[in-house]
């Protein structure tokens, strides 16, 4: 944990070129937000195997498809809000139906795209392709995780959606992605703190404020949104009986959701889910954005801090 | 390809009217599915299924076969029957179309033996025929890439994403063909969604465009062939084509777009109708 900050996109495009070095399958797509998504690192060393259709992300999950039922390992990126929600039905028809070996990498997901605003900033991603049956959704916690994972869905047969944040994150991990496992990133006997992506450096540093204030905080990162790892849960449930999600998404139908269904099915306590409110963002710089919305460390500790008074009191 | 002769056409007519009687007891068994578009599609399934496509169905995933896409999934009876009678699974499954024991689900799903794209949600098939094009040229493979679409269907924005994308590719192993039939669902295509000057359209995204009687066995035969030709540039073939060609009450009318024989009668009808069609050949 050396709290390095290292564009996640960056980290993305460089694994693209390795693996493009290591195997001939590797086929990779965007719809033309190459210099964005940084795929285009991929594009300037293997035209050949790189396909920018321009503006046609309908079009681009469907070609995906047909060099995926062609042998090929596709990768396909956009930003999350058009990889996920334009093209939707292309996802879920022309890959996830036919569990197709298509890896969705989007970038730009959550509210941090900042200025942008809302029409950029996507916050039902999560839940859009959780919903999809044969699709696996990660959200890496670094750079590190973000090469790892990038690996790692590139080993394994058919389709996952990974979720990337426009902005730098800090390390936090060397980069041990387990799939479908949580980690326990803090140690802590209050009340857990369970965080996915950009959220999880901001939880532990709330955590430390929340110290502070004589609340011991245990933050676990889930980063494997689907499958969820049920027993990092119930484990936490059980050894703090307090637990708030934290994420850069709509509280529906993301982490907080999982988590709430895994809780009330197995070992129900108190939770809070924290995140976006079902309101659409707004333009800002992402920082002051997640200011705004109590995203940061000092607001994730402030309604923290409320959450366990309010149950404790 | 083989010369064009008297004896082959007549064999691909037997087997379009053999596709068409499927499509009729299918659809009647199931109590539901889609008649108009299958009988509209028989002749130009024949064609490929028994003339056209370089394929094996003792070995329906070939790396070097022929890849056929159905865009128009709702055409599925028309498509199933063609796929048994080549023998990529025994017809007496035809019968258990779109019932729960049976891997004959109602659009074309990657379960049933010889489907290369499952397909149902209308648009996208081009899309996916474009993947499968890129990876032949990708791998010096020398297969060829077929969708058949509905002309409903290109009312879809898809379509026209990879009608661009196909000409920008230069993909010569590609060909589309449109099954116009000049009915949709809910009514004539030029009461919902002007689509002529069709052939304009598709030569100004940069296709050849070839267009033909698509009941016609000699025309789609000569069609097919001339698409080989075709250098640095993908293929449209505009099939004009009578929705539920083949049975009378069936034919130019909407409501038999997604409906079966509505009676013992009409089903008989149908059934003698064709066979008529038969003695006739």
């Amino acid at each position: 944990m050396n709290w390095d900050y290292e564009s996640p996109r960056k980290a993305y495009g460089e694994t693209l070129v390795e693996l493009g070095r290591e195997r001939d399958d590797i086929v990779v797509m965007d719809a033309d937000l190459s210099t964005s998504t940084k795929t285009a690192m991929f594009g300037a060393e293997f035209p050949e195997r790189f396909f920018n259709v321009g503006l046609q992300e309908q079009n681009m999950m469907g070609i995906a498809a047909g060099l995926a039922r062609s042998g090929k390992t596709v990768f396909a990126s956009s930003f999350a809000v058009f990889a996920t929600g334009r093209a939707y039905d292309q996802v879920r028809q022309s890959i996830a139906y036919p569990r197709l070996n298509v890896k969705i990498v989007a970038t730009h997901g959550g509210i941090t795209v900042g200025e942008d605003g809302a029409s950029h900033q996507m916050i039902e991603d999560i839940g859009l392709m959780s919903g999809l049956p044969n699709m696996r959704v990660i959200v890496p916690v670094d750079s590190n995780e973000v090469r790892s994972v990038i690996r790692f869905v590139a080993s394994e047969e058919g389709p996952f959606y990974v979720r990337l944040t426009r902005t730098a994150l800090p390390n936090l991990t060397d980069g041990d992605f387990k799939f479908g496992k949580g980690a326990v990133m803090r140690d802590g006997l209050d009340m857990t703190i369970i965080a996915t992506g950009i959220e999880v450096g901001y939880s532990l540093k709330a955590a430390e404020l929340l110290k502070e204030k004589g609340i011991d905080v245990q933050v676990v990162n889930i980063s494997t949104i689907k499958p969820i790892d049920k027993d990092i849960i119930v484990k936490s449930a059980q050894d703090t009986g307090l637990i708030m999600t934290v994420e850069d998404h709509n509280i529906y139908n993301g982490l907080g959701s999982r988590v709430a269904e895994v809780l009330s099915e197995n070992y129900p306590v108190r939770m809070l889910r924290h995140g976006m409110r079902d309101i659409f963002g707004r333009s800002g710089r992402w920082d002051t954005l997640l200011s705004h919305y109590e995203m940061d460390e000092k607001g994730i500790a402030k309604v923290a801090e409320n959450f366990y008074k309010g149950v404790k009191s | 390809m083989e010369s064009i002769n008297d004896e082959k056409v007549r064999e691909l007519k037997l087997k379009a009217n053999e596709i068409r009687k499927w499509v009729i007891k299918m659809v009647y068994a199931a109590q539901s599915g889609h008649p108009g578009g299958s009988l509209s599609a028989a002749d130009i399934l024949a064609v490929l299924y028994f003339h056209e496509l370089r394929v094996d169905p003792k070995n329906p995933y070939w790396p070097q076969r022929d890849r056929f896409v159905l865009s128009k999934g709702h055409a599925s009876p028309a498509y199933y029957a063609a796929l048994a009678m080549r023998g990529f699974f025994p017809e007496e499954e035809l019968l258990k179309f779109r019932k729960v024991e049976s891997f004959l689900q109602g659009h074309p799903s990657l379960m049933v033996p010889g489907v290369d794209m499952c397909t149902g949600s209308l648009g996208q098939g081009l899309s996916a025929g474009i993947g499968m094009a890129l990876a032949g040229k990708m791998d010096s493979l020398d297969y060829r890439v077929y969708v058949l679409l509905g002309d409903g269907e290109i009312e879809e924005g898809n379509v026209w994403e990879a009608a661009m994308t196909a000409a920008t590719r230069k993909l010569d192993n590609l060909v589309a063909i449109v099954d116009r039939n000049k009915i949709q669902l809910d009514d004539f295509t030029d009461r919902m969604v002007e689509l002529d000057p069709l052939e304009e359209k598709w030569r100004g995204f940069g296709w050849r465009v070839i267009s033909i009687n698509g009941h016609d066995i000699v025309q789609i035969m000569r069609a097919l062939n001339e698409a080989r030709k075709t250098g640095g540039r993908p293929t449209v073939i505009i099939a004009h084509t009578v929705k539920g060609k083949g049975v009378s009450y069936m034919e130019n009318t909407p409501v038999y777009h997604g409906k079966p024989p509505q009676s013992e009668e009409e089903y008989e009808k149908a059934l003698k109708e064709l066979e008529e069609v038969r003695r006739g050949i």
